[in-house]
């Protein structure tokens, strides 16, 4: 195994994560605006920026991602730029946002993962700019001070100010709960998951705790404190609310700088999806392979091509003698070819059935 | 991966040369439960302008794969046993490198899912100690799963090769593909 760390990719994750620093000090004017209840989380934010974009790094020096980054960006900055964000877009709602591919692998395993993740991305949603002191909520002075008026909650994102809403309103009860409405979501989620990893054989043949059940186990957790955090200002007066507090940051906190290493790294890879169904777009448009033994188009020449660069840098040499190469031929077109192979040292050893 | 009883003695043998076409371990592999109830397994014509012969093709299970190498989403992996695991589908970007440059032609990319699927050797009864489904039904042998001791005993004018040539790249095998006696590896061109 090679544990060299990759100089590259620390300096990348280095400066992003100095960035994210810098971002958190002007975003709260100067710290102004910053809760430093909130400092635990903000270290495991700055330290899960600095492992997501480490390992990210890493990863795009692969030769097979590495060509695809490059040229999805190629294709997106040479020409039709605004037909290329128009797809990119388009994918990115149906694939990201809703998740389309999981519906066809069945019902129940789109509605968990989709409430999953609705849940999540709206909680980060809420949650990072929160941290940052991007977001923060001031009671409005002259409301307050007036007995008469009805008392308003301002919301201010990088120190300006954006909506208010009156205190007691529905809209001030729908705020004030918004990470428990992620909670509910997510919890759905995690047990549609659950059942499944606990139900199905062939889930349970190849899954393993820290790589598929304990991402749940988290989730949950994380939801379960969240949750109990209103649960115990608005049912217990607030008792042991410290505690409460703690547990709930110590899982959050573990799922923060877990996220470069484990299950949740998925995320941040989904989008490089939409580069490969750029490339396979921009693909047909130059032209397809046919393969040489059933005479049928079967992939984009572009990605015949570019799989013979990536497989020599791999150091894999499919060239043959006259110069073409064994990956010129379809799937069908390979397995045919070794199906001849085997009847041709079948014929040289006399053509008889050996047994 | 959870506690297994894989059975490391046990290996895959397939005889080309046997197969009959009648895609029995087609329907049987639709049975395995890590598939999600897909068929992974090819049955295709040699040559159909000149003979009926029809041959089989399961995942060779290689010990360097190139489907593994060639993922840009890292959605591969190999085990300590040698089983070469189809995609994972939390990973899996449905790019097709895998099923272009898989030299013996065996993921597939199933669109609807826009994720590669492929056989991993039924792990569900492999890690449990038994046979993969499509070895427990070929009904000529052509796919069969034992020790070397049982098909050395059984065929003994044959030799199990597990090592190819595709080009000028040698690759080798965890399944074992049955040649001619002496023979000691399959030259594709």
């Amino acid at each position: 195994m090679n544990t060299t760390l990759n100089r590259k990719a620390i300096l990348i994750a280095t400066l992003v994560s100095v960035l994210v620093i810098a971002t958190v000090f002007y975003g709260s004017r100067k710290l102004q605006n910053f809760d430093p209840a909130l400092i635990g989380y903000l270290f495991g934010t700055v330290f899960a920026f600095f492992g997501i974009v480490y390992r990210y790094s890493v990863w795009l020096q692969r030769p097979p991602t590495w060509m695809y980054f490059k040229r999805t960006w190629q294709f997106v900055f040479k020409g039709q730029v605004f037909a290329h964000l128009y797809f990119f877009i388009k994918e990115f709602i149906q694939n990201i946002g809703f998740q389309k591919f999981i519906y066809p692998r069945g019902r129940s395993r789109w509605i968990g993962h989709f409430l999953m993740a609705v849940g999540c991305t709206m909680a980060f949603a809420i949650t990072f700019p929160l941290t940052f002191g991007w977001i923060h909520f001031t009671l409005n002075p002259e409301t307050s001070l007036n007995p008469d008026s009805v008392r308003m909650y301002e919301a201010h994102f990088f120190g300006f100010k954006v909506f208010e809403f009156p205190l007691g309103s529905f809209i001030a009860f729908f705020t004030f709960h918004a990470l428990n409405w992620c909670s509910w979501l997510v919890i759905i989620g995690v047990l549609i998951f659950m059942r499944r990893r606990l139900t199905h054989a062939g889930l349970i043949s190849i899954q393993s705790f820290d790589g598929d059940l304990l991402p749940l186990i988290l989730l949950l957790a994380i939801s379960i404190t969240g949750l109990g955090l209103t649960y115990d200002y608005q049912f217990m007066k607030g008792m042991a609310y410290d505690f409460m507090a703690v547990t709930h940051a110590v899982t959050v906190i573990m799922f923060l700088i877990w996220i470069p290493f484990g299950k949740f790294f998925h995320i941040i890879q989904r989008p490089a999806q939409i580069g490969a169904h750029i490339y396979k777009r921009e693909g047909i448009k130059r032209g397809m392979a046919v393969c040489p033994h059933t005479g049928k188009e079967f992939a984009t020449q572009m990605h015949i091509d570019d799989l013979k660069t990536v497989t020599k840098e791999l150091g894999f040499d499919f060239t043959r003698a006259d110069g073409t190469s064994h990956l010129d031929l379809s799937p069908e077109g390979k397995r045919s070819r070794l199906g001849m192979a085997h009847l041709k040292a079948r014929q040289q050893d006399g053509g008889k059935l050996f047994g | 991966m959870p506690q297994t009883n894989y059975q490391t003695q046990q290996e895959f043998f397939v005889d080309m040369q046997r197969c009959i076409g009648c895609r029995a371990c087609e329907m049987a592999c639709a049975e395995c439960e890590t598939n999600g109830h897909e068929s992974m397994i090819h049955v295709n014509y040699v040559d159909r302008a000149v003979t009926i012969q029809t041959t089989v093709q399961v995942c060779m299970h290689c010990d360097d794969p190139v489907c593994a190498n060639v993922c840009p989403a890292d959605a591969i992996s190999k085990d300590e046993f040698g089983v070469v695991h189809t995609a994972n589908t939390a990973r899996c970007i449905g790019c097709s490198n895998c099923v272009m440059a898989c030299p013996f032609g065996v993921p597939k990319k199933n669109e609807a899912y826009d994720l590669m699927m492929k056989c991993n050797m039924c792990y569900d009864r492999t890690s449990a100690g038994k046979k993969p489904m499509c070895a427990t039904v070929c009904p000529t042998q052509a796919l069969y799963y034992g020790t070397r001791e049982e098909m050395a005993r059984m065929r003994p004018n044959s030799t199990p090769v597990n090592n190819f040539l595709f080009g000028n790249e040698k690759v080798s095998t965890k399944v074992n593909i049955m040649m001619p006696k002496g023979s000691t590896q399959l030259i594709v061109d």
